[in-house]
């Protein structure tokens, strides 16, 4: 990958803080220019930890990265111009105003005098704070301040962009305009996103590939559907009227596939064909006159993909590696902090 | 963000597009300065205590101590001309904590990060966060001098003296406000640079703050007020107001403002630096 | 378990959890102990000269600033506990414990405890160290006992205030409002020189002031001739009794706050 292109190559990144775990233990992934990468993991799992080397916050204890081209290790000043990053606590200053905090970035970016302003607006429109750009940040609502801090990220046009949980504690349309906003900046800006989060639906929904990351470690990567594709068929439920034909239900649904847990009086089979069967099973049921309440088809998530990867549901997985990430030290290498 | 209308490309696929290049010092710098100096202005329930808190305790010991003015040898009949030069230096020394706690507070929540990743120079960040402790020295300045003089203060050194306790209370609040931001560098937190404070308040008590050294009975407190810079730069000060123009203790005051301002300016660049800049 | 065992027991839980913090968290505990020890120095060791002064004629003055520093030292023991109730309520500790008791007056007895065994350490090294220093003690034993137990009720006094102010605010934001007011009004009193040498401003405001009459009753009492003593107990039951309604009916908003 050279300079002029907008992508991430990661080789072996380790980042071993003192005395305590190693927070990211040799993942390697590549990140094609343009496209949304989902970094998905529980808490603790080393996300932000990622995110920290990959902006040049924290050096790598061994591997490389490079960024549009430039290794983060060498050239971290070239890094810094190219990118714009919004992290895990959107790290604003609660006196400011958001029309100020604009102006700073703007200023230590060097913008000139004039496209200052211009552009402050501008993103504070685009990204829909126009009316509470003159009220001090400390006031706003979480959603505001992740808005406010994406707008600063792109207050010098990055090419790549990085976002550390962009969602987390937001409610659902905060979060569905902030990711209508991420996929315009992909599509039509062409901004290559490097995106972390412990949401299943958000990297199902906006990446376009997907990492799954777990105690430090990449289990697995690849495109939403063909990760899921990778771990499994659909599976099959259905509910019989009447409850005296649950046992001949079951019967016919055997002979697509093998059990598995359902909820309540329902009976389940993971199919062992495919999606192709549906019509199969359909006519089964109508000839041997079984009425069905209910008929469903379960695609396998995200969630199952985790779970087939690292034996555990991503729900709750990360409390215990959490718990175990060292406290800030004194070095100030140690500062910028773990996932 | 819904309803928003898309206005303008906001990212630069186009890798050829212009560089803005590196932002100038001086604008840098005075972006950082008007930032430090508004989140003074607005967060005056941290500031006031600053300001208040050491003319309460002048009025306590003006009122408190006079008596001591009977003691042999005392340079003053009046306990409040002695007295407020201490002032100033507890005021200088209290607002630096503020400093360091201020970037101690952005480095907690992030704000620094976000700073580290534009190109900002770490002048420039030094520079900004001592704006606003020089423009509160000043005002503190301003403040007791007027109100010492209101209640009675005798300042010998008259106008030109003026300016010289301004130049001397910004190379202080420079030096001492380095040492604050040097806490906040190396340890990234509030609390630590809060646990700076009973240092500080050692540094102010075991000086010459109450009596003149050599007015002091105790020879181990003698001594310790004798190799306490701060001593100095409140005799520095005291001067003007009791003998007007005091050549040594101005030279003694000044001498070593400055090297504490070169010092922990030195320090905190080094370390700033090393925060800053893989 | 009757209810009274349940409520004691609380307490009880309560104050060792304060102590508890204490002894894991140095950085908590050392403050409350370094300044009165500071200010020991400073009054005691710096401004022994005005002790010479004319009209001075208490009998030590390591002795006459011990007292200032006792009381001192016992109502910041107060204050501090103070700043461990409104930085629990911050962490959502203090909600815990409000759920956790039926009669949650026992948590302020729980904390007022903590801070009484606590002030027992203070007293010991601030009494060691004012002894090594020439401190002349001319107190006999229901003297000493009469002049610490003013100390004590110093620090349920200055408890009683900042818990008030803790209740209602909930955060450690509200530190300074605990901190100053107890602090002026300890400054407001005769410190450095005895009552009758004050001139100017200070003299009327330290006449009024109700810690003149604690600190005059304690340096009475330190000299073995104990004179104000009355007023002095008088005054710090009243206080008492005031700032406890106080502090019930902050732990009362509390309780609404929820």
């Amino acid at each position: 990958m050279n300079e002029e292109s907008n992508g991430i190559e990661v080789e072996g990144l380790v980042r071993q803080f003192k005395n305590g775990p190693r927070a990211v233990d040799g993942i390697s992934l590549t990140v094609e220019p343009g496209e949304i990468y989902g970094f998905l993991g529980p808490n603790g799992a080393g996300k932000s930890t990622t995110v920290h080397m990959l902006t040049t916050l924290l050096p790598p204890t061994a591997g490389s990265a490079r960024v549009a081209g430039l290794d983060v290790a060498t050239r971290g000043a070239e890094v810094r111009k190219v990118i714009g990053a919004a992290l895990q606590e959107a790290a604003l200053d609660p006196n400011l105003t958001g029309r100020e905090h604009m102006k700073l970035q703007t200023a230590l970016h060097g913008l000139p005098k004039e496209e200052r302003v211009r552009r402050g607006d501008e993103l504070i429109e685009r990204v829909g704070l126009s009316d509470a750009s003159d009220r001090r940040v400390g006031g706003y609502s979480g959603g505001m301040k992740r808005r406010l801090d994406l707008a600063l990220a792109l207050v010098h046009r990055p090419r790549v962009l990085f976002l550390d949980e962009p969602t987390t504690g937001l409610d659902p349309q905060s979060r569905a305009s902030l990711w209508e906003e991420v996929t315009r900046l992909s599509t039509r800006d062409g901004v290559t996103v490097f995106l972390t989060t412990q949401y299943l639906e958000e990297a199902d929904q906006l990446a376009n590939r997907v990492g799954i990351i777990d105690a430090g470690k990449i289990a697995a990567e690849g495109t939403p559907a063909a990760l899921k594709a990778e771990i499994g068929r659909p599976s099959v439920e259905v509910l019989p009227v009447d409850p005296a034909r649950r046992k001949e239900a079951e019967d016919i649904l055997l002979r697509f596939g093998s059990a598995v847990p359902a909820a309540g009086e329902a009976l389940s089979v993971r199919l062992n064909e495919g999606i192709e069967e549906l019509a199969a099973i359909v006519r089964s049921f109508d000839s041997a006159g079984i009425e069905l309440a209910s008929l469903g088809l379960n695609e396998p998530t995200l969630d199952d993909v985790f779970l087939a990867k690292t034996g555990r549901h991503l729900e709750g997985a990360g409390e215990a590696e959490s718990a175990e990430m060292p406290l800030p030290a004194s070095d100030p290498d140690e500062q910028a902090g773990p996932a | 963000m819904s309803g928003a209308v898309a206005t303008a490309g906001v990212g630069v696929a186009d890798p050829g597009a212009p560089d803005p290049g590196p932002s100038p010092l001086p604008i840098q710098i005075s972006a950082m300065a008007s930032r430090s100096i508004k989140r003074l202005i607005r967060q005056p329930a941290l500031v006031i205590p600053s300001v208040i808190f050491p003319l309460f305790l002048l009025a306590v010991n003006a009122g408190g101590l006079n008596a001591a003015t009977h003691i042999p040898g005392f340079p003053t009949d009046s306990y409040l001309t002695f007295a407020i030069g201490f002032t100033f230096i507890q005021a200088a020394i209290f607002s630096t904590m503020g400093a360091g706690q201020s970037l101690a507070q952005d480095i907690e929540n992030g704000f620094f990060s976000r700073l580290v990743l534009t190109p900002m120079r770490p002048t420039a960040l030094m520079a900004g966060q001592l704006a606003g402790l020089v423009l509160l020295g000043q005002f503190q300045a301003l403040l007791y001098l007027s109100v010492g003089l209101a209640a009675g203060a005798n300042f010998e050194a008259g106008v030109a003296g003026y300016f010289v306790l301004a130049a001397l209370v910004s190379i202080i609040s420079i030096g001492f406000g380095g040492i604050g931001l040097i806490m906040a560098i190396r340890t990234g937190s509030g609390e630590a640079v809060q646990g700076m404070f009973p240092l500080m308040f050692v540094l102010l008590f075991f000086s010459s703050m109450t009596l003149p050294r050599n007015l002091i009975e105790q020879d181990w407190y003698r001594f310790l007020a004798t190799i306490n810079p701060v001593s100095y730069l409140i005799e520095a000060i005291r001067s003007l107001f009791i003998y007007g123009w005091d050549a040594e203790a101005l030279a003694l005051g000044f001498g070593i403002a400055a090297i504490v301002a070169v010092l922990s300016i030195t320090f905190a660049a080094r370390s700033l630096k090393g925060r800053m800049l893989r | 378990m009757t209810p009274d065992r349940t409520y004691f027991s609380a307490a009880w839980a309560v104050a060792w959890r304060y102590l508890h913090n204490l002894y894991t968290k140095p950085a908590v505990f050392v403050p409350g102990l370094i300044f009165p020890l500071f200010f020991l120095a400073a009054f005691a060791g710096g401004l022994s000269a005005v002790g010479d002064t004319p009209r001075f004629d208490y009998y030590n003055f390591t002795a006459f600033q011990f007292c200032f520093i006792l009381i001192q030292a016992s109502a910041l023991a107060g204050v501090f506990v103070g700043f461990s109730i409104a930085g629990d309520f911050e962490q959502g500790m203090g909600r815990r414990m409000m759920l956790a008791t039926s009669r949650r007056s026992s948590i302020l007895l729980g904390y007022a405890l903590g801070a009484a065994l606590r002030l027992i350490v203070v007293w010991v090294i601030i009494t060691g160290v004012s002894l090594l220093a020439g401190m002349e003690v001319r107190a006999t034993g229901y003297d000493l006992a009469g002049m610490y137990t003013l100390g004590l009720l110093s620090n349920v006094v200055a408890l009683l205030f900042s818990a008030g102010i803790a209740f209602r605010f909930r955060s450690l934001q509200a530190g300074p409002l605990m901190q100053m007011p107890v602090f002026i009004a300890l400054f407001l009193a005769p410190v450095y020189v005895p009552q009758e040498l004050l001139t100017g401003w200070i003299e009327p405001v330290a006449r009024l002031n109700p810690v003149t009459a604690l600190l005059n009753g304690a340096r009475s009492l330190m000299a073995g001739d104990p004179t104000g003593i009355l007023l002095a107990y008088g005054v710090a039951f009243g206080l008492i009794a005031l700032l406890a309604l106080w502090a019930l009916r902050g732990l009362r908003r509390a309780e609404v706050a929820g």
